[in-house]
């Protein structure tokens, strides 16, 4: 049905001055009217809802209201989800009879289980470390002087773009001979006490290891905040309690924070879990998948738009989706069961 | 903890970005006690040591975009220090020249205008949605609310190349914004959708009930009653989308490439970053630019970052 609706509209619904800009000015212009035609159709959508009166229009009008969502929802993400499992099952090109050649394919192929192998990495690692480091660190720095801006310190790789962080951290690995100025941090490092400089993104499987410290750089700040919360909430009388009846130190932590925080650090580890799933842009910036340091979502990208194998690429981003799918769904399970 | 539901107030959030009130005014708690248990020194040690791993890169790319091009590749930034006069700002100049060759400030604009227009539509949409499956009942309303629930749970990836074979073949869009602008609105529907209907849910009914026995219409109810309420959480939703959108590199290198017409710095760093994997001067430069405007929105509005990137998780 979608597609008929489809091929109902003309090509070009835009006229050319209307889709593209040279000028900055023309650009903002160009934001402007795109502002308001999307306001023009809100106000649209209402005017009509409003002409509904009585009990029967009220229908009507909830889904008038409702309409203009759904119908963006049932076009831009359910529609080319279909098209695309369905391509997944229609070989190398997507174009072909129907075979499951390309998932026999990411199972077999030596370079596709490589990537699979480097996404199993990521997935136990990143969320793991992470949220070790952001737990040890939250609780380092519970009701010191300075909390929050401590806390800032670990936070603000969050709101730095991964593409950014792959920036940062390609230069901290950058490599120079021994013999020669260091200018990366960690060769440098190594220099000074007496190593050998290293190729860290040139080894596998080193250098999977080295982009999947960038990644907990960037979440452990999260997992910090949120287990930090966490533990302030915890109530006093229970803490109170357990210290009159000698229970300090690490059994404190043991068996009386841990348990307290536990769905706090689900929530935290799944969330975490799922982010590194569709990591991209960290693989794209710093190796762009070379040397064996490819991840699923990253190799969806390169067989798709690439290698000319959209059937290939269709195939990993299902399989992306099937490997979210359990995770996202105890993720919204625990996040319902607190609220 | 409270997590999803309700969206954030601002109260709420306060207590979740740590810097509460009542965590100051309460001096014990199991953390604090567990961190005494490794002597004080030692755990000051430990987190002072976490500190500086989690800064050191940071600083370091951002001295070295102070620094003369031919300093970055002999020198490591360390010593820097000890030639202070040194530093320049030569690189940002090159970098946001209009007229020079690997100048980011089109693709910075480009940025700003993907931006705005992706930020407001999806609030504009979903607060309209929300309200529906909140307070309007209509057939299929149940139904129709799971289903865009549901579709949280699918990654953008599965969609981006038939909507990609939309945008061409179908809608003449071609690399424009307007690829972009849907794509993210779309993306970000389903949590915004349900975010919203959640703090909905929690207004009181008889406020409805009330404006409706004095003859307001759904619309008025819409425009004079609710969306002043629901500025908190349209704000907590509105800066985590705003940092989505302008952090993206997925979307933007599928729909629009790289070209200066349109592309995003992200899709420019990110590039030279390959192509020019050396030229540290401009890189540095760059990132910094392309960070600087989410960094100042995060220190500004610290406290309604938690809970857009919590429920952000399950975006994407």
């Amino acid at each position: 049905m979608v597609s008929s609706v489809l091929q109902a509209l003309p090509v070009g619904i835009l006229p050319e001055p209307l889709l593209r800009a040279e000028s900055t000015g023309g650009k903002f212009l160009l934001m402007a009217f795109a502002v308001l035609l999307f306001a023009a159709i809100f106000g649209l959508v209402l005017f009509l809802a409003s002409l509904f009166k009585g009990r029967e229009g009220e229908k009507v009008q909830g889904f008038l209201f409702a309409l203009p969502a759904i119908f963006l929802l049932a076009v831009g993400l359910l529609y080319p989800a279909i098209l695309t499992i369905i391509q997944s099952l229609r070989g190398r090109s997507g174009e072909a009879g129907f075979t499951l050649d390309n998932y026999v394919q990411m199972f077999t192929q030596p370079e596709l289980l490589t990537v699979l192998r480097n996404t199993a990495l990521w997935v136990v690692l990143v969320p793991f470390l992470a949220t070790a480091i952001g737990l040890l660190y939250a609780i380092l720095i519970d009701r010191a002087r300075g909390e929050a801006f401590a806390k800032a310190l670990i936070f603000l790789p969050m709101a730095i773009s991964m593409v950014g962080a792959g920036i940062i951290w390609k230069f901290v690995y950058q490599y120079k001979q021994t013999e020669r100025p260091q200018i990366g941090l960690l060769n440098g490092v190594l220099k000074a006490l007496g190593f050998e400089t290293q190729q860290f993104l040139l080894d596998a499987p080193v250098n999977t290891l080295m982009l999947i410290i960038v990644m907990v750089w960037i979440q452990a700040g999260f997992a910090m905040t949120v287990l930090s919360a966490a533990i302030k909430a915890i109530p006093d009388d229970i803490i109170e309690a357990a210290r009159l009846d000698g229970v300090s130190g690490f059994r404190m932590f043991r068996f009386i924070t841990l348990p307290s925080i536990r769905s706090a650090l689900v929530v935290v580890l799944t969330t975490i879990g799922i982010g590194t799933l569709k990591v991209f842009d960290i693989v794209r910036t710093m190796t762009a998948g070379q040397f064996d340091t490819s991840v699923v979502a990253n190799e969806f990208y390169n067989q798709s738009f690439r290698y000319n194998a959209p059937g290939l690429g269709a195939a990993l981003a299902v399989l992306l989706f099937i490997l979210v799918v359990p995770i996202v769904t105890y993720n919204i399970v625990q996040m319902r069961k607190e609220a | 903890m409270s997590t999803l539901q309700p969206a954030a107030t601002p109260e709420s959030v306060t207590t979740e970005s740590g810097v509460t009130v009542t965590g100051k005014r309460r001096k014990k708690s199991a953390a604090g006690n567990a961190a005494k248990a490794i002597t004080s020194p030692w755990a000051s040690l430990v987190a002072v040591v976490i500190a500086v791993l989690w800064t050191l890169p940071t600083i370091g790319l951002f001295v070295t975009s102070f620094r003369r091009q031919i300093d970055i590749q002999r020198t490591g930034w360390w010593t820097a220090f000890s030639n202070p006069g040194d530093f320049t700002l030569e690189n940002y100049r090159q970098a946001l020249a209009p007229s020079s060759t690997s100048s980011f400030s089109q693709y910075f604009i480009n940025t700003i205008v993907i931006t705005v227009p992706a930020v407001l539509l999806p609030i504009f949409l979903a607060s309209l949605a929300a309200y529906a499956f909140a307070w309007m009942p209509f057939p299929g309303r149940d139904f129709l609310f799971v289903a865009v629930f549901a579709l949280q749970i699918v990654p953008l990836q599965v969609a981006l190349i038939p909507l990609l074979d939309i945008y061409v073949n179908k809608l003449g869009f071609g690399a424009s914004y307007w690829s972009v602008w849907l794509s993210h609105t779309i993306f970000a529907l389903p949590l915004a959708t349900f975010l919203i209907h959640n703090f909905m849910k929690e207004l009181p009914g008889e406020l409805m009930e009330a404006a409706r026995v004095d003859g307001a219409g759904h619309v008025t109810i819409f425009f004079k009653i609710l969306l002043p309420l629901l500025t908190p959480a349209l704000a907590a939703f509105g800066i985590f989308q705003f940092l989505w959108v302008w952090n993206d590199l997925l979307v933007s290198l599928v729909f629009l490439g790289g070209t200066p017409d349109v592309a995003p710095v992200t899709v420019r760093v990110a590039e030279l970053s390959g192509s020019r994997g050396s030229a540290w001067y401009i890189l540095s430069a760059g990132a910094f630019i392309s960070m600087v405007v989410p960094v100042a929105v995060f220190l500004a509005l610290q406290r309604f970052f938690v809970r857009g990137l919590l429920a952000g998780g399950l975006k994407g």
